[in-house]
């Protein structure tokens, strides 16, 4: 195996076994642990000055965004840049690519380019699987209907761990919109597999099936649920939620809902606020927490490129190596 | 004239009498003129004799719900295609849905298809008429006109009619006229966007599921409105434990009301879906383990009167698709009885029982003279070798689309020969 030349690298983990990031339910415990070890050496590479490593000089990386999202876009853009990839965007307005119609054909079409590693997020669920077989390079979902969002399980994850330092023992809370939410699922099979006690706290109208058996408790009061939490993660509502099907109005979401500082009392004292973002302030959480001190938000965006470089050197290597 | 035919040494199997016994039929004029029970039959001189070696020999299968492509898209599936994959299946007579561009609403269509599948398909095709012109659910067809020109029965295909009024008063002139009234039962809004069952499975994988209530509740309706009407109904398809207690309550209080069910959910559940395999697409959609037991228990239990393929054929390019966006509909009149067969090799079900719902009980809700062994009844026959071993691949498929749930899958038993009309319409090259 070659030696990098700065300090920490993807040489100093034993190879990485998987060839795609399509879900956390792919991955084993110690997979987990050593993409989260990874990112944190990626922490110190994005604070030097110079932030670059070049593992993945001379590769090819598209995003393939089919649903618009400039965070997590310019995410992986920048995560691939700082490994010295060449990083190209394609965004798939909805128009040109109507339905999963041409993804198959999509798939055939950027897969002659041969690119080294696709990042692709789309509306509907298996979308990101179904596009990983019909190419030869590494696959990362960046989101894909309600099922998953690995990376955002992986940062978030790594955003408790360095403030609590560990996450045994944690008790975690996530509340909000879990039926709809692909945030929850990574998080719920993340945390799960790592043997962190979840929560998710939610109205019954926003709990899918069988819900007990992906989280430890399930809360339909928001104190009741909060009381004890080391995090407290929130997520978005989409505002057609709140159409009188599901939620009858916004200012009855956020009354019961949203996150403010009576119901956070309830945690404990010391425990951090979470949201993977956009936020609605004043729809799912009050913005005096949004913006105070407990909130870790702006810390999940740092984590963010770095768990991304981690994922993107971990499967590179893997692919190199025989 | 043709020459009489004797299909002689074969353990016949016919649940309409309930015969379980070697013996020998004599065909003669494409109809059952003779059959001996037990010992060896008489040979009449100029007669042809076939040995089944022992083989089971069965009234020829009746599926009462496969689409066909013909009219409109020919390229999924025509007349001939689905004719012969029916007889290579051992199906010898099939309900074809009205699900067809332009629907089946229209006597000429009716008469048309008739025709055409005369001339064209090995394998009996008994054309449904739609209940609703273009299978929209607002207006009723000319049920009179349709039944003179050949319909055997009337439902809306794949589609539920959802208005509980328009229902009521298209069972009462349905049985007006005396035709079975075959419906697909889902609730429309509950459905809702829902692309698999609901429950942990569709949680995991991000997609909306579809609650047990969306068949049960209609089913409910169904049933009273068809006691109120006293209508012959036939719940096309149902997939849950309380659809089987629904269907026993009605049948207690109520002679004329059956109920089907896709082979698949007898042999399939969600499980099988795994990472969004869109075959496994469905309506009703794939159920739980428990749901698929109790469906066999239904069975015994005589409450689940039919079994049928529900053959759908689907191209590659609304199937190959991420797994919302992709088609409902798997083929299955080439697998349908060797599926059914694993059920008798698991010791779930017996012979008797699972030949009984795939031919003298489809017969009977539909008044059909096939589907028994009895002198005078057509010669529409099968040949069955129970334990012949085999495995499903798509490339030897007649039917022109390759959707099957059962790819790769490993049989036990398999069609050798079919008869139709006492002519040998598919032999087993193997």
């Amino acid at each position: 195996m070659p030696q990098q030349n700065s300090a920490p690298s993807s040489g100093d983990f034993p190879p990485f076994q998987q060839r795609h990031l399509i879900s956390i339910a792919d991955l084993k415990q110690h997979e987990i642990i050593d993409l989260l070890d990874r990112a944190e050496g990626m922490i110190e590479i994005c604070r030097q000055e110079r932030k670059s490593l070049p593992t993945l000089a001379g590769k090819t990386q598209i995003n393939l965004f089919f649903e618009p999202s400039t965070r997590t876009q310019s995410s992986f853009e920048i995560a691939g840049k700082r490994l010295g990839a060449l990083v190209v965007n394609m965004s798939v307005k909805t128009s040109s690519v109507t339905k999963g119609e041409t993804l198959v054909d999509t798939a055939a079409t950027l897969n002659a380019m041969r690119p080294d590693v696709l990042v692709v997020r789309h509306s509907a669920a298996g979308a990101v699987e179904l596009l990983s077989q019909k190419v030869g390079c590494s696959v990362i979902n960046a989101g894909d209907g309600a099922h998953e969002h690995p990376t955002q399980a992986l940062l978030d994850a790594l955003t408790i761990r360095n403030h609590k330092g560990t996450l045994a023992g944690l008790t975690v809370a996530i509340c909000g919109d879990i039926a709809n939410s692909r945030v929850a699922r990574s998080n719920l099979l993340l945390l799960g597999a790592l043997n962190v006690r979840t929560r998710v706290i939610a109205p019954r109208t926003l709990l899918p099936a069988g819900i007990e058996h992906l989280a430890t408790e399930v809360f339909t009061d928001m104190e009741e649920g909060l009381k004890g939490a080391d995090v407290v993660m929130m997520l978005r509502l989409q505002h057609e939620r709140a159409n009188g099907k599901m939620i009858p109005s916004v200012r009855e979401y956020y009354r019961f809902y949203g996150l403010d500082e009576h119901k956070l009392s309830f945690a404990k004292p010391d425990a951090i606020v979470m949201h993977p973002g956009p936020m609605n302030r004043g729809v799912e959480i009050d913005p005096a927490i949004a913006d105070g001190e407990r909130s870790v938000i702006t810390d999940q965006v740092e984590m963010g490129v770095a768990v991304r470089m981690a994922v993107l050197d971990a499967l590179l290597q893997a692919r190199n190596t025989p | 004239m043709t020459r009489p035919l004797i299909i002689d040494n074969a353990r016949i199997v016919d649940p309409a009498s309930g015969t379980d016994q070697p013996g020998a039929v004599l065909i003669e004029e494409g109809r059952i003129s003779d059959l001996a029970i037990g010992g060896p039959a008489g040979v009449p001189d100029n007669a042809e004799v076939i040995n089944a070696g022992g083989q089971v020999l069965a009234p020829g299968l009746i599926d009462m719900r496969v689409f066909v492509g013909e009219p409109g898209k020919e390229y999924r599936e025509t007349l001939a295609s689905a004719g012969a994959a029916a007889v290579a299946g051992g199906v010898t007579s099939f309900v074809m849905m009205p699900d067809t561009t332009p629907a089946v609403d229209d006597g000429a269509l009716v008469d048309f298809l008739i025709r055409r599948a005369e001339a064209q398909s090995p394998a009996r095709i008994l054309p449904s008429a739609a209940i609703t012109k273009g299978l929209a659910g607002k207006e009723i067809t000319e049920f009179g006109l349709l039944k003179e020109a050949g319909a055997v029965c009337l439902t809306d295909g794949a589609q539920s009619i959802q208005s509980n009024a328009l229902l009521r008063s298209a069972m009462a002139y349905a049985a007006n006229f005396c035709l079975p009234f075959v419906h697909h039962v889902a609730d429309a809004e509950l459905v809702g966007d829902g692309v698999m069952n609901s429950g942990l499975f569709s949680t995991v994988l991000g997609l909306k599921g579809i609650p047990r209530e969306a068949e049960t509740i209609p089913l409910a309706r169904d049933l009273q409105l068809a006691a109120l009407t006293k209508v012959r109904y036939h719940a096309a398809q149902i997939s849950t434990a309380v659809s089987a207690e629904l269907v026993r309550a009605a049948k207690g209080r109520n002679a004329s009301v059956s109920a089907g069910i896709s082979i698949n959910n007898l042999c399939l559940n969600e499980n099988d879906i795994g990472r969004y395999r869109t075959y496994f697409k469905l309506a009703p959609p794939l159920r739980t383990e428990d749901d698929r037991q109790a469906m066999i228990e239904a069975l015994k239990a005589g409450i689940i009167d039919t079994i049928h393929s529900d053959h759908d054929p689907q191209d590659s390019e609304v199937k190959r698709q991420p797994f919302a966006e992709a088609s409902n509909g798997a083929i299955g009149l080439e697998t349908l009885l060797a599926a059914a067969l694993r059920l008798v090799h698991s010791g779930d079900v017996d012979l008797m029982t699972i030949l009984r719902a795939m031919t003298i009980r489809p017969a009977e809700i539909l008044g059909l003279e096939t589907g028994r062994i009895a002198r005078g009844a057509p010669a529409d026959l099968i040949l069955i070798d129970l334990d012949y071993p085999w495995q499903v691949t798509e490339k030897t498929f007649r039917s022109r689309s390759r959707n099957t749930s059962f790819e790769g899958a490993r049989m036990q038993g398999k069609v050798t020969r079919t008869l139709v009309g006492g002519r040998t319409v598919f032999l087993d090259e193997a």
